[in-house]
């Protein structure tokens, strides 16, 4: 779509200068400062920070959530800056996945209609093997006449985990995909996410405070206070716990001050 | 907790505008119906008061029937002249005038036609000079008999001038004559007409001969007391003077007695009136309750907050209530002030259309503020009582739990409709065969509200299955399949919606239902029993239908190509003792030959004029038989006939159930035939006979020859304009259900908001999550129309059912006007739906996927 094409071939999603104001005069907060990142093609990314340095409106922006106020932002050959309702819906319904905390699933629909519903919306069918490999993956085959009301809350997350994968969006990105389920549930939803990005090259962009989530990530990218300000590759929770006390100490300073 | 109360209510003024909206427009229609007939009533004193303003005594003779104001005019009988002569002879009066005064005077306009009233009477008179009230305005007093002089109203409605030749029909011609018109005049404060009323103004001789039909007669006498005889005083002695067959009223007695016969038709009025506010208060109630429980359902962590923190349940209770009392409150206000407007409106637009009625100034009865506030607050506080009560079952553990109360089973509420249902249907069985006595009315009424209820509470069971199928029309699509889900998802919720369309609609179409039935019955039976190719006849504009020379009927027999003739005449008259519907025939034979009419007993000839015909109901009911006797007081006649009864027919294969000769139809209200019935010989096309019949008709305007498909058709052109009417009236339900749909889509859509944000954030259009709303909206209302079309067809058939000895035969189904409401339904669902799928189309995707 532009002419840097060829160079960033293996990006699934980049922020390029990326700058994200609220409010104007003295109410104004400034969430981004200049944020470029790149999301390679089948990598399983993880956003972290503390609360407030901007981990969440960089996903909402990167998704097409949210506009932003200077930048650009791109989905695989697509520029989202930009774009319309019409095509923002687009760009999410073809090209982008969501897995969100509070599941989000639609509760008058069965296990399996809330995982066809982006296919159904869109009106494409899916592939069937590639529906029976994700189905078996997420381990739901007998819920899937289920309504969400009947499912234990990590079920629901592999609901929705299912839903965003069944598509095979460019992209999917998980807003602290593990916040409302017990450590076991959480291992599971992440185990699953991580083989979906190991076995089908699925690129997954999740954000999260952590660090055990952040651990089954590729690579680690830190902000704070709106800036991208460091970066682990293949992380444990020990090496992600380390990075993020050294960020919080200046931000601390910084409130303190 | 008063001060969080109002915070609440603050906060949710929104969605409370909508609820609030069908209170206003409940009240505004009590409030209005009783400022409209309140002014009316108002405006009709001063009408009367002044009418009769220069009158200190009134003598007349005795009316033989009594007939009220909103019936027509009261035919007072003509008495000798000779008697006004006796009034001036006793002592106190100063002045006593002999005047003629009758309804019936019809003025032909310049256009040909025939000016027609629509409720305030023509009265044709003689001229009496000028007096208080009455005053020329151009050219002179009438002189000669062929000269006449109207009111101005009259003059311009019918667009003639002075010096003009015009024509005219009275009470006893109604073949046109032709007048010269020599005056015009006016009322005291520059009025055209005194209540619309029109006038025409003859010499003595002419206005005796042409409204009362005998020369030399009065129909009252106009007394002016004395200098210190008061009117009271004056009464009592002229009363005594001219003994039992007179009465002798003062002004004042004739004005309240005529207003308080109108002020009766009022006062029905009004009750219809209510009658229809009453049921758009009901359905504005459905729309209150259910908006509390919704936004009860929504505040439930709040609620449980409030108990945990340590609210009693009654304190709960108070709260929703009070919340209640404020809307209502607030609706009564903005509903009260509304409904004088309407008053106003509409009080403005029957003086002005309905014949030039000077309004007396704008009145707000404290009937009209006390119900307002009655209704308005009552009906709010009630229809928030259930969501209160459901407020404080609500357990302090809710505050601390995700998981909404699951909808509790629909068992007790099915049980309780199926009750009311019974309930209601028992009530209807009692009040439809006639076995409730005076309470009738009210027991069919009381039926069909307890039927409303029990259905409205039985809808829940039912929306399952129908919604399900109905969405299943919808579901073709994904925004469909969505919104077809979404409409199943809370039962109570669309029931409740849903059954506020179906009172309106059941009431529609159960009129329907009867009035069709009647119209196909009546069509039916005039077609299968009259043998007439042709009917002479006018289309009946006012009170009293137009009517024609009885020589018109003669002449009519001797066309060649017709074979026999009937002139009906009809009226009201003493039969027994007792008040009855009677008609006259010009020949019974010929009636007999029309209808094929076998006589179950006696013979059919014409009626000699002391003989009487029955049919077997009207001779059941008179307990009489062929060979007894009757008699018969008429409104012009004399004093009482006697008959003697020579034949019983078939209540099918008669005119009416009292049948008298045609001698006793020149002692009528209106002593001239208003139909006639004509048989062809067989051979004989109307074509070849019409014109003929038209020709003999030429000097009666209003009066025409219609084919028999044609005149069945103006026969019963009146259930059409009824049913508009009532539709009309009942629109304002309809529309509050409107509102309701509208409410409920709003408050779901404030509820699903995340819901919303997902599908938009997963990939629903705009286009498309409007068309989800559009569908649910859909399939509630055509679910609401459905049950409504279902209850009030069942309704309708019961009370056809129960007329079925009325002579209301057929069963017919309005099938074209239920498709109608039913597509009406579906528009009416994508009017509702617009607002509330605009604004979930316009969800930020962001913040209703972070809302909590």
């Amino acid at each position: 779509m532009t002419a840097t094409i060829g160079r960033h071939a293996q990006a699934a999603a980049r922020a390029s200068d990326v700058w994200k104001v609220y409010g104007s005069g003295e109410a104004q907060v400034v969430a981004l400062r200049g944020v470029s990142a790149e999301f390679e093609r089948g990598q399983f990314t993880a956003i972290m920070g503390p609360s407030g340095s901007g981990k969440s409106t960089l996903m909402h922006c990167l998704a097409g959530l949210d506009s932003v106020t200077r930048g650009t932002v791109s989905i695989g050959e697509t520029t989202v800056t930009g774009l319309g309702d019409a095509g923002l819906t687009n760009l999410r319904r073809d090209k982008v996945g969501f897995i969100f905390q509070q599941f989000n699933l639609l509760p008058t629909l069965t296990a399996k209609e809330n995982i066809l519903l982006p296919m159904s919306i869109a009106g494409r069918r899916p592939d069937p093997a590639w529906y029976d490999t994700v189905i078996d993956t997420v381990g739901l085959r007998d819920r899937l006449d289920h309504r969400p009301a009947q499912l234990s809350g990590g079920q629901q997350q592999r609901v929705a985990c299912a839903r965003a994968l069944v598509a095979r969006p460019e992209v999917i990105f998980a807003d602290e995909p593990t916040g409302n389920l017990d450590s076991r549930s959480g291992a599971e939803v992440l185990n699953f996410l991580r083989n979906s990005v190991r076995e089908h090259g699925q690129t997954i962009v999740m954000v999260t405070h952590d660090p055990t989530a952040a651990a089954y990530a590729d690579r680690v990218v830190f902000l704070a206070d709106g800036q991208i300000v460091s970066e682990l590759i293949e992380p444990t929770a020990d090496t992600v716990l380390d990075t993020m006390k050294k960020l919080d100490t200046p931000v601390i300073t910084e409130v303190g001050n | 907790m008063f001060r969080a109360t109002l915070k609440s209510l603050l906060a949710r003024k929104v969605r409370l505008i909508l609820s609030g909206l069908a209170v206003v427009l409940g009240v505004m229609f009590v409030s209005g119906a009783f400022v409209l007939t309140d002014t009316l009533g108002r405006s009709f004193d001063a009408v009367f008061a002044d009418a009769y303003a220069g009158i200190d005594v009134n003598v007349a003779a005795k009316p033989k029937i009594a007939v009220d104001e909103a019936e027509g005019e009261q035919v007072a009988p003509a008495f000798p002249a000779d008697v006004v002569g006796r009034v001036r002879a006793v002592p106190g009066v100063a002045e006593a005038t002999g005047v003629v005064n009758a309804d019936g005077a019809r003025l032909i306009g310049s256009n040909g036609k025939v000016v027609t009233s629509f409720g305030p009477p023509q009265l044709g008179e003689n001229w009496t000079g000028e007096s208080d009230l009455v005053k020329l305005r151009e050219g002179r007093a009438p002189q000669a008999d062929d000269e006449i002089v109207v009111n101005a109203a009259l003059a311009t409605a019918a667009k003639v001038k002075v010096g003009d030749r015009v024509g005219a029909l009275t009470a006893f011609e109604s073949k046109r004559r032709d007048f010269t018109l020599v005056g015009t005049f006016g009322y005291s404060g520059g009025r055209d007409s005194v209540g619309g009323v029109n006038e025409i103004a003859f010499t003595t001789p002419a206005a005796q001969r042409l409204m009362l039909g005998k020369p030399d007669t009065f129909n009252s006498v106009t007394v002016r007391a004395a200098a210190g005889v008061t009117p009271e005083a004056l009464r009592d002695d002229l009363t005594r003077a001219l003994g039992p067959g007179y009465e002798v009223k003062t002004g004042e007695q004739l004005s309240t007695d005529a207003a308080a016969g109108l002020k009766e038709g009022l006062a029905f009025f009004n009750k219809v009136l209510l009658g229809f506010a009453a049921v758009a208060l009901l359905v504005g109630t459905f729309l209150i309750l259910n908006t509390f429980s919704i936004i009860v359902a929504q505040r439930t962590r709040e609620l449980a907050l409030m108990r945990a923190i340590g609210a009693s349940g009654r304190q709960i209770i108070g709260s929703v209530v009070l919340e209640a009392l404020a809307v209502g409150l607030i609706a009564s206000v903005l509903g009260l002030g509304a409904g004088i407007g309407v008053g106003a409106l509409l009080a403005w637009a029957f003086g002005t259309f309905a014949g030039g009625l000077t309004l007396a100034g704008l009145g707000v009865p404290p009937a009209a503020v006390v119900s307002a506030f009655a209704v308005g607050m009552l009906i709010t506080v009630v229809a928030a009582l259930l969501p209160a009560l459901r407020a404080a079952r609500i357990p302090p553990i809710a505050a601390m739990q995700d998981v909404a109360t699951p909808d509790r089973p629909l068992t007790r509420l099915t049980v309780a409709g199926a009750v009311v249902t019974a309930v209601g249907g028992a009530l209807l069985a009692v009040g439809l065969t006639g076995n409730a006595g005076d309470a009738t009315l009210s027991v069919i009424l009381g039926g069909v509200l307890f039927t409303f209820i029990g259905v409205a509470l039985l809808t829940p069971l039912f929306s399952r299955p129908v919604v399900s199928l109905l969405g299943g029309l919808f579901a073709w699509s994904v925004p469909g399949r969505l919104g077809r889900l979404n409409s199943g998802r809370n039962p109570r919720r669309t029931a409740i919606t849903a059954a506020a369309l179906m009172v309106g609609i059941a009431l529609v179409t159960g009129v329907t239902v009867i009035l069709d039935s009647a119209k196909s019955s009546i069509a039916g039976r005039a077609a299968s029993t009259v043998d007439a190719q042709l009917v002479i006849s006018g289309a009946q504009t006012g009170p009293r239908p137009p009517v024609f020379d009885p020589a018109v009927v003669d002449r009519a027999a001797a066309v060649p190509g017709v074979n026999a003739v009937v002139g009906v005449y009809n009226d009201n008259a003493i039969v027994d003792g007792d008040r009855a519907y009677v008609v006259a025939l010009t020949d019974l034979a010929a009636m007999g030959q029309i209808y094929h009419t076998t006589a179950q007993s006696g013979t059919i000839a014409t009626l000699r004029p002391d003989q009487v015909a029955l049919s077997v109901s009207g001779a059941k009911e008179l307990g009489k038989s062929v060979g007894d006797r009757l008699t018969a007081q008429f409104a012009r006649g004399e004093g009482p006939r006697t008959y003697t009864v020579t034949a019983v027919l078939p209540d099918d294969r008669a005119i009416g159930s009292i049948i008298l000769p045609k001698q006793a139809g020149a002692e009528f209200t209106s002593p001239q035939p208003f139909t006639a019935l004509v048989q062809l010989t067989p051979g004989t096309t109307v074509s070849q006979v019409q014109p003929q019949l038209e020709a003999l008709v030429a000097d009666s305007p209003e009066v025409s020859v219609a084919d028999r498909a044609t005149f069945i058709e103006q026969q019963t052109s009146g259930f059409d304009t009824l049913l508009t009417m009532i539709q009309i009236l009942l629109a304002l339900a309809i529309v509050i259900a409107v509102l309701g749909i509208i409410n409920t889509l709003a408050l779901s859509v404030l509820e699903r908001t995340r819901e919303l944000g997902l599908l938009r954030a997963i990939g629903l259009r705009r286009a498309q999550t409007m068309r989800m709303i559009t569908v649910e909206a859909v399939v509630i209302s055509v679910f609401g129309a459905l049950l409504g079309v279902v209850v009030g067809a069942g309704l309708g058939a019961a009370v056809v059912r129960a007329l079925k000895d009325e002579g209301i035969t057929d069963l017919v189904l309005p099938w074209s006007q239920i498709g109608i409401f039913l597509g009406l339904a579906a528009l009416i669902g994508v009017v509702a739906a617009a607002l509330p799928a605009i604004r979930a189309a316009r969800i930020n995707v962001l913040g209703a996927i972070a809302h909590d």
